[in-house]
């Protein structure tokens, strides 16, 4: 089990108020990732849930039992931290197994589950090592392990692939989402990285000054975004947005046009323009193009021979065009 | 010529702090020497640097007329003593201002600071008045107590240095792990900062083993320490500078060797956090 609903909370710094009023229920098994810009309060969500933070107002529920004062180890959740926050002093052993000698195991049955995790995370040759002689993966995988053991009703992960290279990012995400498959445990992932949203999560909750602006599964954050602030934060490269006389073509204040969703030629198209940077990547082409509407970004399949100053034509596809209203909200 | 520049820079620099050094080191060498002195040779005109009759007598009559290993053990009893208490006192003070600021943790701090400015002889009545209430004069325990708070500021405040430096999160981690405030201060803390709890624990000792106002003040015979040893020689009976001499080595050396074996400690001690 692992459900954990929000009611009403709210978290106020001082006389700043960072998180308003907020609701949210996380399924058991979910895997939610909360995603925004930097100081958004995602981070802040999940110290709440984790307990580091207290509430100001509102309740948290876990497993249907009211947690809202429980201490953080009390509510059954692990959290694995952005600096892995492993203790530098013990071996990866002693760190592992260090939840379970909290909680006054027996050594036994310690050394056998601190055996599985290390076969499980590809970590049994470095049990005996401390953190600072391994790699950011490596430590990546023991603050995984030390959550593990506890077998806890949902893991708690804040932004914990932001101090890995490219590379190893995006073998620790699929290692995450494996994870989650075996364990089937619910999962909350705190990052800013849209990316990292779309490819994990099974329900993703965009979050901006505290508020949430919209919670969905990945493809229908894309494909229908609620206002122009999850629009422009979902899809990358980010949505372009046009507005004025092109706008009004459409009965709306303004327009939003996805990269990949604009045709490009050499002849001819709805908008005028010259091309600034381009970025040929073999696969795909990223083109900025200056237009009388405003610098829009395209994307292209494969390799489609133009360059800097040149002078192209964008059509967009009319079935995928975003409208919104003067509030940014969306048209249907 | 940048080269040379740099090197003449060095000369200058090196002979600056060799003379800075000797300069900070001549009185002890001085005492050092005057202890092996006649009381003639000791207040001579033109003083003798180096050639006069070595002699080892001062010390000898030093050890027949007072009790060196009774100072010694008092000494040693009060700095630890009082080092010791003092860590049990500031390592959960420290810890509530580095882990959990409030808003006025850095005038708290200040203001313990600056009880350092006070000087010591304005509180002498208060503290004397006191000590005689409770029948702590002259008691090791009094001096325990007395030095422990003299210098609890300046452990609360290296303390705190050092556990700033701490990520906050370890400690996070450890208390989703189930850690108690207790589990937390003793496997994940302590363990991480005993560098900085030995340097602290250090410097404290050498500072206790030198304070002079209130041992001399407190104690009379019973708990007196090596500074009251070091005293009772320079008394209006007459010149005893080479016996004094004794004294103040015999009471120096065992701290200066101390010192000098731990002067790493020390030094990364008293500038640690300076530089990250």
């Amino acid at each position: 089990m692992g459900s954990i609903t929000l009611n009403q909370i709210t978290k106020s710094f001082g006389a700043k108020q960072v998180i308003p009023p907020l609701d949210l229920t996380i399924n058991d098994g979910e895997f939610v990732v909360f995603v925004g810009p930097s100081g958004c309060g995602k981070s802040t969500l999940l110290r709440l849930i984790a307990g580091l933070e207290d509430v100001s107002s509102g309740q948290i529920m876990i497993d249907g039992a009211d947690a809202t004062a429980a201490a953080p180890a009390k509510r059954g959740l692990a959290m694995v931290f952005q600096s892995y926050a492993l203790y530098p002093h013990m071996s990866v052993r002693k760190n592992i197994a260090f939840p379970m000698k909290m909680a006054k195991m027996a050594q036994s049955a310690i050394d056998e589950k601190v055996t599985n995790a290390a076969r499980v995370l590809n970590l049994t040759d470095y049990l005996d090592s401390r953190p600072g002689q391994l790699s950011g993966g490596q430590r990546q995988r023991v603050a995984i392990g030390r959550a593990i053991v506890r077998e806890p009703s949902a893991f708690l992960f804040d932004e914990p692939l932001s101090n890995l290279d490219a590379a190893l990012r995006v073998n620790m995400r699929a290692e995450i989402s494996d994870l989650h498959r075996q364990l089937a445990t619910t999962m909350v992932y705190v990052t800013h990285d849209q990316v990292e949203a779309m490819t994990m999560a099974d329900k993703i909750v965009v979050l901006h000054d505290g508020l949430i602006e919209q919670v969905g599964a990945p493809l229908e954050l894309y494909e229908t975004p609620r206002n122009r602030f999850v629009a422009g934060f979902i899809g990358s490269p980010r949505m372009n947005f046009v507005e004025g006389a092109e706008a009004a073509k459409h009965d709306c204040h303004s327009i939003g046009i996805r990269p990949e969703h604009l045709q490009i030629s050499t002849e001819s198209g709805d908008w005028q323009g010259k091309v600034g940077l381009a970025e040929h990547l073999g696969s795909d082409t990223f083109l900025r193009v200056q237009t009388d509407h405003g610098e829009m970004t395209v994307r292209a399949i494969g390799e489609v021979g133009v360059g800097y100053g040149d002078t192209v034509f964008l059509t967009p596809d009319p079935e995928k065009i975003h409208r919104f209203d003067a509030a940014g909200l969306r048209i249907q | 010529m940048a080269r040379a520049v740099t090197n003449r820079r060095k000369f200058i620099a090196t002979l600056l702090a060799w003379t800075v050094a000797m300069l900070l080191f001549f009185p002890i060498l001085w005492t050092f020497l005057t202890s092996f002195k006649t009381e003639a040779e000791a207040i001579a005109s033109p003083p003798s640097f180096l050639f006069f009759d070595w002699t080892f007598e001062n010390y000898s009559t030093v050890q027949e007329r007072s009790n060196y290993a009774r100072h010694f053990w008092n000494s040693v009893v009060i700095s630890v003593g009082s080092t010791l208490l003092g860590l049990l006192v500031a390592v959960p003070a420290a810890w509530a201002m580095a882990f959990v600021p409030g808003k006025r943790t850095k005038d708290v701090l200040m203001w313990m600071l600056s009880t350092k400015m006070l000087p010591p002889v304005g509180v002498l009545i208060p503290i004397y008045l006191l000590f005689k209430q409770f029948g702590l004069l002259d008691t090791r325990t009094g001096m325990v107590i007395v030095l422990m708070l003299i210098n609890l500021p300046i452990i609360v405040w290296m303390l705190y240095t050092y556990f700033k430096e701490i990520p906050g999160e370890i400690l996070e981690a450890a208390r989703m792990d189930g850690a108690s405030l207790r589990d937390e201060i003793i496997h994940v803390l302590t363990p991480m900062a005993v560098p900085g709890i030995a340097s602290t624990l250090l410097l404290n000792v050498i500072l206790a083993w030198n304070e002079a106002f209130w041992t001399l003040n407190l104690t009379a015979a019973k708990a007196a320490p090596l500074t009251a040893f070091i005293a009772s020689y320079s008394s209006p009976e007459g010149l005893f500078y080479a016996k004094l001499s004794a004294a103040s080595t015999m009471a120096i050396a065992p701290i200066m060797i101390l010192g000098w074996f731990s002067q790493k400690q020390l030094v990364r001690g008293l500038t640690f956090g300076a530089v990250k």
